[in-house]
């Protein structure tokens, strides 16, 4: 099992926390993985992205250019990214941002709209857009268990953000029950 | 022993902790500022000594003489703040003071830029001040080899009373890998070299200036011995050899990227292996020479402009093809990339 993933979005939205704790919850789901953040002089406002690798085996290279999945925050990210994902990849978008009808143009593709800030606002918490993205990433790929990834927040969160592991965790269960409750819709081809 | 998701330059620090290191003296420079964060708040709670000095001159210089006393000591910086410091490298070189230097290069020359390159393969391996002198020089490609590498950089350092740097950058520096934080068992090597105050025994004196006939001549013979002497520490990580026709070669974190291209090539029945140096100081010239008796050709790859394949090259004298695959600092490559030289290589003929 490989698993290669590239998060995108903006400066703020929480991306390369996303990243992080995907592979937080890799590694204590006991796979190999490793964890690249874009890196660069980056603009406030401007893109960010980083990418994943989660494995059952040795992984040589933390650069991906052709991802199997990705997780979509915004419009930017969206046509930069969905190019180079896999024939046959995964692509989690936010629909609060990034209409569907973008996916048209990729064929071969499946897509999975969320609209993850619409979820995070739902419960409160206008920024966590990015937990609702991952819960459905987490739901649809079925690559770490939900429980590693709860299990990994605690672990990152500082003693002095521990209030914030119950937002997290509610808007990341609002993402994963949204790929369950529309199992048969949610992914489009 | 539960992991943990590190930095690169995290792993570093905590490698420099896990070996005893009690002193740290250093001036922020990206990307490499983790180290310095990290032991700065580690350190003092450890009865060690964390200062950021007001230059990078300045920190070399307090690491040169914090050396001089025999604690474990070290500095990092990245590739101009590297170049400030070269001035009291060559002196640490010269009066042998154990001192770990670590660089997590960025591109060059001058400002150049914030991305990972190896542009200062040869600054590190040829030595960045004046003089005939070397660092012992250990790349790191993963997380976890930073942390031992690092620790492992302190022995070798008092073992041989010799400057030892660590040659890395932006990509391992930023990157996360679980890492496994295995208990380091520092080395004890005599100290009677070491300035402690000469209460009760006879003056000690450490000194680069050598005016008497013959004087500088026997000296530098000393220290040529000595770097002959730290062949022995040559380690390599080979990778697929056996039935290869070509071997891909290249260090630190870009070896990942040519691993994966290896990978690639085999996978479609490609005679590749892989060959990492991770001793880039003394060179694993003799690791390269019998691939080269045995008739391989060398593909080397780097972040730069082409400097490590000199030393292939030199390494195994003409005798067989090397070719050079360079890319300078902008955007990293893709495995795909090196994959296609690959096939390139191996379908056209010999030259």
């Amino acid at each position: 099992m490989k698993f290669e993933v590239i998060l995108a979005g903006f400066g703020g939205q929480g991306i390369l926390f996303a990243g992080n704790l995907l592979a937080q919850a890799g590694m204590e789901a006991g796979l190999q993985v490793t964890f690249l953040p874009v890196y660069g002089p980056e603009m406030r406002g401007g893109t960010c992205n980083c990418t994943v690798v989660l494995s059952d085996r040795e992984i040589a290279s933390p650069v991906v250019t052709r991802p199997k999945a990705l997780l979509i925050m915004n419009r930017p990210s969206f046509e930069k990214f969905v190019p180079c994902l896999v024939r046959g990849g995964l692509a989690v978008v936010n629909r609060s941002l990034i209409p569907e009808e973008c996916a048209v143009e990729f064929p071969g593709r499946r897509f999975l709209f969320v609209p993850a800030d619409d979820l995070a606002e739902e419960e409160g918490h206008p920024g966590l857009g990015n937990m609702a993205a991952l819960g459905a990433l987490v739901a649809a790929s079925g690559v770490v268990p939900p429980e590693k990834v709860l299990s990994g927040l605690k672990g990152l969160l500082p003693p002095e953000r521990k209030h914030l592991f119950e937002p997290n965790r509610k808007v990341f269960r609002r993402g994963y029950e949204f790929v369950e409750r529309n199992s048969s819709t949610a992914v489009r081809r | 022993m539960k992991p943990i998701l590190v930095k690169g330059s995290e792993a570093i620090a905590l490698g420099a902790l896990a070996a005893g290191c009690r002193c740290y003296f250093g001036y922020p420079i990206t990307p490499q500022n983790e180290i310095p964060e990290l032991l700065a708040r580690e350190l003092p709670k450890r009865g060690g000594v964390f200062l950021q000095a007001e230059s990078e001159l300045a920190a070399a210089n307090m690491l040169l003489g914090a050396a001089s006393t025999g604690v474990r000591a070290m500095t990092s910086s990245s590739s101009p703040g590297i170049s400030l410091m070269a001035e009291a490298f060559s002196y640490m070189a010269a009066l042998e003071l154990p001192a770990v230097v670590v660089n997590v290069a960025r591109g060059g020359p001058g400002l150049g830029g914030i991305e990972a390159s190896q542009g200062d393969y040869f600054q590190a391996t040829k030595g960045a001040g004046h003089g005939d002198y070397h660092f012992l020089v250990l790349s790191p490609a993963s997380i976890q080899e930073a942390y031992e590498l690092t620790a492992r950089a302190f022995d070798l350092a008092e073992k041989y009373r010799q400057p030892v740097m660590i040659l890395t950058d932006a990509l391992l520096g930023q990157m996360k890998e679980p890492l496994i934080l295995r208990k380091i068992k520092p080395r004890k090597y005599p100290k009677d070299w070491a300035l402690t105050g000469a209460k009760g025994r006879p003056g000690r004196v450490l000194r680069s200036l050598f005016l008497g006939p013959g004087e500088l001549r026997s000296r530098n013979e000393l220290l040529q011995k000595k770097y002959r002497a730290m062949r022995r520490e040559v380690r390599v990580e080979s990778y697929l050899l056996e039935g290869a026709e070509l071997v891909v070669s290249a260090f630190g974190s870009l070896a990942r990227i040519v691993k994966e291209a290896v990978n690639l090539a085999r996978e479609k029945g490609y005679p590749v292996g892989f060959l990492r140096p991770i001793t880039l100081f003394p060179f694993p010239e003799r690791e390269f020479r019998k691939l080269a008796e045995a008739g391989v050709r060398f593909l080397v790859v780097e972040l730069n402009c082409g400097q490590m394949v000199e030393d292939v090259r030199l390494s195994i004298c003409g005798s067989t093809e090397v070719r050079s695959l360079p890319f300078p600092p902008s955007d990293l490559p893709a495995p795909e990339d090196i994959y296609r030289e690959i096939k390139r290589c191996l379908r056209s003929p010999r030259r």
